[in-house]
């Protein structure tokens, strides 16, 4: 906003993060920041602990040890000491899911208008404006369904918005996810593997839509994901997470060309038993 | 083009086996019959005099069951072959009835009330029919209060009884103890019930499907289990009887009024009649469940009926997006439980006497079967599933003997017809065609 020259301040920092199930270290010391207007990928080999570090960044989990901070409106708000489903309203983080999580049964529009639950509820003043229609909650009402008119427009639903979002198209399905993600108008959104299923030209529209979020919101976007045209064509930054650590850091340049990465994703020949980690630390991969 | 000469040649080798396999299907389904029908039918004990019973036997009967069934089996799986797909075939009026939006719809709603108001003036209506009517709308109200539960919320909820019975004892008490007449009761009883979805609430938040079901069994069964026991303040066993009628805007519907009172039948200046008491609660039932209907359907197109329905949908994704299932949960069962008081404390002054016997786990199945049958979520459905579970036990007395046989029948029928209930269709809540002034159609 004040001109480029300032330092730039995170709108997620993530300090030491840990996660540990039982004898299991998911994630082991993590670190990493993310800005707004900005799409940060987190890749690595199946099991390296990327969706559980959305978990623990959604509420989902109560990490180990570390600490998630976000700083929105000058305010810094510690992720771990939110109860799970005030994250998404206080701190502004919302996510979607590996294996979609839409309300299958009711219409692409009323999956958006859900998204707004906690807008309408204070504007129909828990219901009881709402049920005598006043023009207080008439008014939010409309102007929810109009974002959700946007957000249908922008992933290309209009058509459908009175489909029940279960017979939607698999990419689609998965288009209005993220616009149900948007609707809540957050800070921060995790897409844990948007492209997964989806075919070429599908993912290429996702590119599209993720870049032009990018472009039109003030938002930070996390990315989970394994197709590699996603990754490498809409992020600005990737970590790379294996066995819960982290063994890069950088642009896609710098992460395509980082020997760590490529040995994690197709293994060393003669130590196969031998995690990677051992010969990898975190920040290894900076430039 | 030898496999498919191969294949011409099986066909009709194939549909002699299928055929006999039909028969065998038959066969095994008379046998089953034969081996449930020996005991039940084949032996009946009578008074042989001086106290004794002696044991006839009526094996015909036995016979002429399992031939029913071997014909009906047979027929059925006939009727299979010959209708192609089950799926295909459309149930055109049901499906259009279902969608509330619907011309269809919207005529029999109408025509439904209409007949519902007629009703007890109809040339053939009868104190009996009336009566019947209440019994009707006191499940429909019931229905509807669960559909909010299990329809909406998507939580099993077999207890619901208790809430029924909470609303009842509620208004018995207050009647008893502290003179309150029904209409000042009424809301007391609503929100007593409400309190207690929400006590029962709290220990199942984390609780889904079986395990809730049977957790608001036992809450059921706790309710009734108190009652009973309880002596001292709910009469235990024997109930709370006198329990005080409606009254008219204050006119008692009374043959002589009591001292400084005014009876309904004197205000107007007309003859007296025990029926008029019987079609006023009738009107009042029918108007209580005019107002239930309108206020879960005003609820469902609310955030919170919204958020319900989400809830059902999937909870994960709710608490991702940011909605507290507590608060849902909570609301859904204390709405639902809510309206259950009201119905209860309806019932309470319909029959005047209550005791533990009419809260029975036997209710909590029948009104959950009207929800289920009538179809999950839809308000019409839960009526005809009303209308249908009450009168046919009632139509059934001429059968005596044969009634709950029938009943059991009918639901098994009905499930087979219609996997999804009646009228399985959920109408959204609302449609940006509906705000778009193009008139976007889908």
């Amino acid at each position: 906003m004040s001109g480029g020259a300032e330092i730039r301040r995170p709108l997620l920092t993530v300090e030491h993060l840990t996660m540990r199930f039982d004898g299991l270290l998911a994630v082991d010391d993590l670190s990493f920041a993310a800005y707004s207007r900005e799409i940060t990928a987190i890749i690595g080999p199946n099991g390296a602990g990327k969706t559980t570090v959305f978990n623990c960044l959604t509420g989902f989990y109560k990490p180990s040890t570390g600490r998630l901070a976000m700083h929105v409106d000058g305010k810094t708000l510690l992720l771990e000491r939110i109860d799970g489903f005030k994250i998404a309203r206080q701190a502004g983080v919302v996510r979607t899911f590996q294996n979609i999580r839409l309300f299958a049964g009711m219409t692409a529009l009323e999956n958006l208008i859900v998204a707004q639950h906690n807008l309408l509820m204070s504007a129909s003043l828990f219901s009881i404006a709402g049920f005598l229609g006043l023009p207080r909650y008439r008014s939010a009402e409309k102007a929810a369904v109009e974002r959700a008119r946007y957000w249908l427009d922008k992933v290309g639903l209009t058509q459908r918005a009175d489909w029940a979002a279960g017979t939607l198209p698999y990419g689609a399905q998965r288009r209005l996810e993220i616009a149900r993600a948007l609707c809540t108008e957050p800070a921060l959104l995790c897409l844990d593997e948007p492209a997964a299923g989806l075919n070429p030209s599908e993912s290429a529209e996702l590119n599209q839509l993720l870049l032009a979020v990018r472009a039109e919101q003030a938002i930070a976007i996390l990315l989970i994901e394994h197709d590699m045209s996603v990754v490498m064509g809409t992020s600005d930054h990737v970590i790379v997470l294996d066995y819960g650590r982290k063994i890069a850091d950088g642009t896609p340049a710098e992460i395509r060309a980082d020997p760590n990465v490529v040995r994690a994703y197709l293994g060393e020949d003669e130590h196969e038993v031998l995690p990677t980690a051992t010969t990898a630390r975190p920040g290894i991969g900076r430039a | 083009m030898t496999a498919a000469s191969g294949l011409a040649a099986e066909n009709p080798a194939r549909a002699s086996a299928d055929w006999v396999a039909e028969l065998k299907d038959a066969g095994l389904a008379a046998l089953a019959a034969t081996l449930l029908a020996l005991p039940l039918m084949g032996f009946q004990t009578y008074d042989v005099g001086g106290g004794a019973l002696g044991v006839r036997t009526r094996f015909d009967w036995v016979a002429v069951a399992a031939a029913a069934v071997f014909a009906g089996r047979l027929m059925l799986r006939i009727c299979h072959r010959l209708t192609p797909r089950r799926e295909s075939r459309s149930d055109g009026i049901l499906a259009s009835l279902a969608a509330s939006t619907s011309r269809l719809a919207m005529q029999a709603t109408l025509a439904g009330l209409v007949f519902a108001v007629a009703l007890p003036f109809l040339p053939f209506s009868s104190r009996y029919l009336t009566d019947l009517g209440t019994t009707v709308l006191i499940y429909v109200m019931l229905g509807w209060g669960l559909n909010v539960v299990v329809g909406l919320a998507g939580l099993l909820d077999l207890g619901y009884v208790a809430f029924y019975a909470v609303g009842a004892y509620t208004f018995a008490l207050l009647a008893r103890d502290l003179g309150l007449t029904f209409w000042e009761a009424l809301p007391f009883s609503g929100l007593i019930a409400a309190g207690f979805g929400v006590v029962l609430g709290f220990p199942v938040l984390r609780l889904r499907g079986d395990y809730l079901a049977i957790v608001t069994l036992g809450f059921g069964e706790i309710i009734r289990i108190v009652l009973l026991n309880w002596s001292p303040v709910t009469g235990g066993p024997n109930g709370i009887s006198d329990i005080p009628r409606p009254s008219f805007f204050g006119l008692p519907f009374a043959r002589s009024a009591p001292e400084g009172c005014t009876t309904f039948h004197q205000f107007f200046g007309i003859e007296f009649a025990p029926d008029q008491r019987v079609v006023f609660l009738y009107f009042v039932i029918l108007a209580l469940a005019l107002v239930t209907n309108l206020f879960t359907l005003r609820l469902r197109k609310l955030p919170i009926g919204r958020a319900w329905e989400a809830l059902r949908e999937d909870e994960v994704a709710c608490r991702a997006l940011g909605i507290n299932p507590t608060n849902v949960k909570l609301s859904a069962f204390g709405i639902g439980a809510m309206l259950g008081g009201f119905a209860g404390c309806l019932f309470a002054t319909r029959q005047g006497f209550i005791s533990p016997e009419s809260f029975t786990f036997t209710e909590s199945a029948t009104i959950l079967a009207i929800v289920v049958l009538g179809g999950a979520g839809s308000q019409i459905g839960v009526v005809l599933a009303a209308i249908l579970l009450v009168s046919l036990p009632e139509l059934g007395r001429t059968f005596a003997e044969f009634r709950m046989l029938l009943f059991g029948a009918a639901m098994v029928a009905i499930m087979a017809w219609r996997p999804r209930g009646l009228l399985a269709h959920r109408d959204p809540s609302l449609r940006l065609a509906a705000h778009s002034k193009q008139g976007l159609s889908p």
